[in-house]
């Protein structure tokens, strides 16, 4: 079966610091493939080169097998990419429904903006998502971590995406909201999504993830089969940055 | 703040009820009390219409570009040149009228086309002019503030070349009807134009109440729609029933029938009404609050402006939007141009001086924040008007020049102190 994503020795520098060092991941559909790592070992910039925020300064990307180029967030999308950054990306100023469909507005047939049919949609699936939301006229700065949080899960999930990339999707949410995201993950993958979730907590990522990739200051330290391996053969991964002796480790092929 | 229901809860004030942004509120409050003082301090002579009708034709040239500022604003940058922008779009203008078409072209002084001509090159000077500037800034990276720094220098300089360092007159028939006193719709056309801005501010309220129930979201109670409906009419009425009350001078009239052979009959007498250049300011004021609020464009003006990053990520080109930006507030300056050229019947070298200040201070007066995102095209009029009132009222005190500006920068001051006080009060961040 050909890999839904693959990343192939992927590099990008930012001055002298290698932020990503020659590092290969793939990602299957129907597969959640959990990002492991200490802080700054490369996680979000590596992901940031599949979305299209960063440039990459060599290596591949495969799509379905074949080859292609992502220029910038467009290209990404037009991939059928969605991303949750760590840092959201929301405009602060705007309302929920702007953010959810900003750069892709539903418009009426004279082509303005239909802001009223996508505060509907907003709600619908604010409804589904996080059910307490209340605020669909505030800014999105007069809102809680969480809720803001719920808004940029929500814009990722709303256009059919294939690809999700999801970089600590619950690190703001409360029990219950985490709990609504580890079900979507859940439902999303079952609906043949392939997922790349960067995941500090040890227990969701056993919990939600086929298999981990462990990076470590910018080197991947290797790619194993979540069920193969225990908490603490992964935490030894993340902190001594080798791979487990017992256990079934999936090696990187080309 | 939980999600509002159909009617005002208990607690809520008045102006909550109605929808109406508090900070606007404020605003014609303060523009309020600064006609009625002056309207006693000159025993009556600051509210009369022809003093009202000088205003509004004063105001225009600066409320223009201001709409235009309060997106280059949002968007986190800031247009230094627009005044010497002004000054060479004018400068295009005057030589195209007064020289270019109907001399070199040969077209003869009052060929029809000459006017339309004329505006359409001063149009797009300022356009591919803004254009560049906003290339400059987003693709090339180098800050709006010493790009049109550089600009003002420049273009001021440019202007005073293209027109050889003279004034240039006089202007073609047609293009001084856009400069005010010149250009006005008379009585029966103003009630005309009333009556359907009446109908279009009737038309957008229940559009924008139709919408939201059909969507089945909370709606304001009818009461409050119906009031703001009323405001709007009453204002849209009363402002052209004063103008409409500003009747032209006999001597003036007299003048007019002897140019065209006649003799005016006893008793005649026409009244001014509104002038095209208002109407302009007008137009150009909805088209930009649509553009702002309806359109795409619009949208990611104000996103890019809250969160550069997140407009990026979201697919939206921002350098595009840069150009775009600044190719519009250079369309704006020559659409000032024409009316700022037009009032004063010639070009002249210093046409536009320091109006980059006025129109920074009145988008700024107008509640745009500096640390962008945040901006409304009523309020750099309104900011735009108040400052032009100030300056007005206090001439017609007379307060020295000196002393006038001190005054208006002050005030400029005030209002941005009383902004940050009053986004901590309501807990906003800027
Ligand atoms: N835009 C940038 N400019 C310069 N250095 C950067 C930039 N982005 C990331 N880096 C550097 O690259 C390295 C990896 O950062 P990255 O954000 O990918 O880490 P991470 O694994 O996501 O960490 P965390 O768990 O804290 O989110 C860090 O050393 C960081 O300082
Ligand atoms: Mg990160």
């Amino acid at each position: 079966m050909t890999p839904l994503v693959e990343m192939r020795d992927i590099s990008i520098a930012f001055g002298g610091v290698k932020a990503v060092d020659h590092v290969t991941v793939d990602l299957f559909p129907g597969e959640v493939v959990g990002l492991l790592g200490h802080n700054g070992a490369g996680k979000s910039t590596l992901i940031k080169c599949l979305s299209g925020a960063y440039q990459m300064d060599s290596g591949q990307i495969f799509i379905n097998g074949d080859r292609v180029e992502i220029r910038n967030p467009r290209d990404a999308r037009a991939h059928n990419i969605e991303t949750i950054y760590q840092t959201l990306a929301l405009a602060d100023n705007l309302d929920a429904a702007s953010n959810l469909f900003l750069g892709r507005e539903l418009t009426t047939p004279l082509g303005f903006v239909d802001d009223a049919a996508m505060e509907a949609e907003t709600r619908r699936i604010m409804g589904r998502l996080n059910p307490n939301f209340a605020k669909f006229k505030a800014p999105v700065k007069a809102l809680s971590g969480g809720q803001r949080q719920s808004v940029a899960i929500a814009r990722a999930v709303y256009f059919n995406a294939r690809i999700l990339i999801m970089d600590e999707p619950t690190a703001a949410l409360g029990p219950q909201e985490t709990q609504m995201v580890a079900e979507l993950i859940q439902e999303l993958k079952a609906q043949g999504l392939g997922i790349f979730l960067i995941e500090h907590d040890i227990h969701n990522v056993m919990k939600l993830c086929d298999r981990a990739s462990v990076m470590k200051n910018g080197q991947l330290v290797g790619t194993v089969n979540v069920n193969a391996v225990t908490d603490e053969d992964i935490l030894g991964m993340i902190i001594l940055g080798k791979m487990p002796e017992t256990g079934a480790p999936k090696m990187e092929g080309a | 703040m939980s999600e509002p229901v159909q009617a005002a809860a208990p607690r809520r004030s008045l102006w909550q009820a109605l929808g109406v942004d508090s900070r606007l509120l404020g605003m014609i409050g303060a523009f309020v009390v600064l006609c009625l003082v002056f309207d006693v301090i000159t025993d009556g002579r600051f509210l009369t219409p022809r003093n009202i009708f000088n205003l509004s034709i004063q105001t225009v040239s600066v409320a223009i570009m201001a709409t235009g500022m309060v997106f280059v604003i949002v968007t986190r940058h800031i247009d230094l040149s627009v005044g010497a922008l002004l000054a060479t779009c004018s400068a295009v203008m005057g030589v195209m009228q007064v020289w270019v078409l109907p001399q070199s072209m040969g077209l003869g002084i009052g060929h029809p086309a000459i006017a339309p001509l004329a505006m359409a090159s001063g149009l797009l000077a300022g356009t591919v002019i803004g254009a560049f500037n906003g290339w400059l800034i987003g693709y090339q990276r180098i800050p709006a503030f010493i790009v049109t720094l550089g600009g003002l220098l420049i273009w001021r300089n440019v202007a005073w070349y293209l027109s050889d360092g003279q004034t240039l007159g006089p202007l073609d028939k047609t293009f001084v009807l856009f400069g005010g006193i010149e250009g006005t719709l008379g009585d029966t056309l103003s009630w005309a134009v009333g009556g359907l801005a009446c109908l279009g501010v009737l038309w957008a309220i229940w559009r924008a109440r139709a919408d939201r129930i059909r969507h089945d979201f909370p709606v304001k109670p009818l009461w409050a729609e119906a009031l703001i409906a009323t405001l709007g009419v009453g204002t849209i009425l009363g402002f052209v029933a004063i103008l409409n009350s500003y009747a032209v001078p006999a001597a003036r009239l007299r003048r007019e029938f002897r140019l065209r052979g006649e003799t005016m009959p006893e008793g005649y007498s026409e009244v001014f009404g509104l002038p095209i250049s208002v109407l302009m300011l007008i137009v150009v004021a909805v088209a930009m609050t649509i553009l702002a609020r309806r359109t795409r464009l619009g949208r990611y003006i104000f996103a890019a402006g809250g969160n550069p990053d997140a407009a990026e990520l979201s697919g939206i080109n921002t350098r595009m939007l840069t150009v775009k930006v600044f190719a519009l507030m250079g369309f704006l300056c020559g659409l000032s141009a024409i009316v700022a050229q037009a009032r004063l019947q010639n070009h002249t070298n210093d046409i536009g001086t320091l109006d980059e200040l006025r129109v920074i201070a009145a988008a700024v007066i107008g509640g745009t924040a500096l640390s962008g995102g945040v901006g409304t095209i009523y309020g750099a009029i309104l900011g735009a008007v108040i400052m032009q009132s100030l300056q007005s009222g206090m001439a017609m005190v007379g307060v020295d020049a000196p002393f006038q500006n001190i005054v208006v920068g002050l005030v400029l001051v005030l209002a941005v102190w009383i902004d940050i006080q009053y986004r901590k009060r309501t807990g906003e961040k800027s």
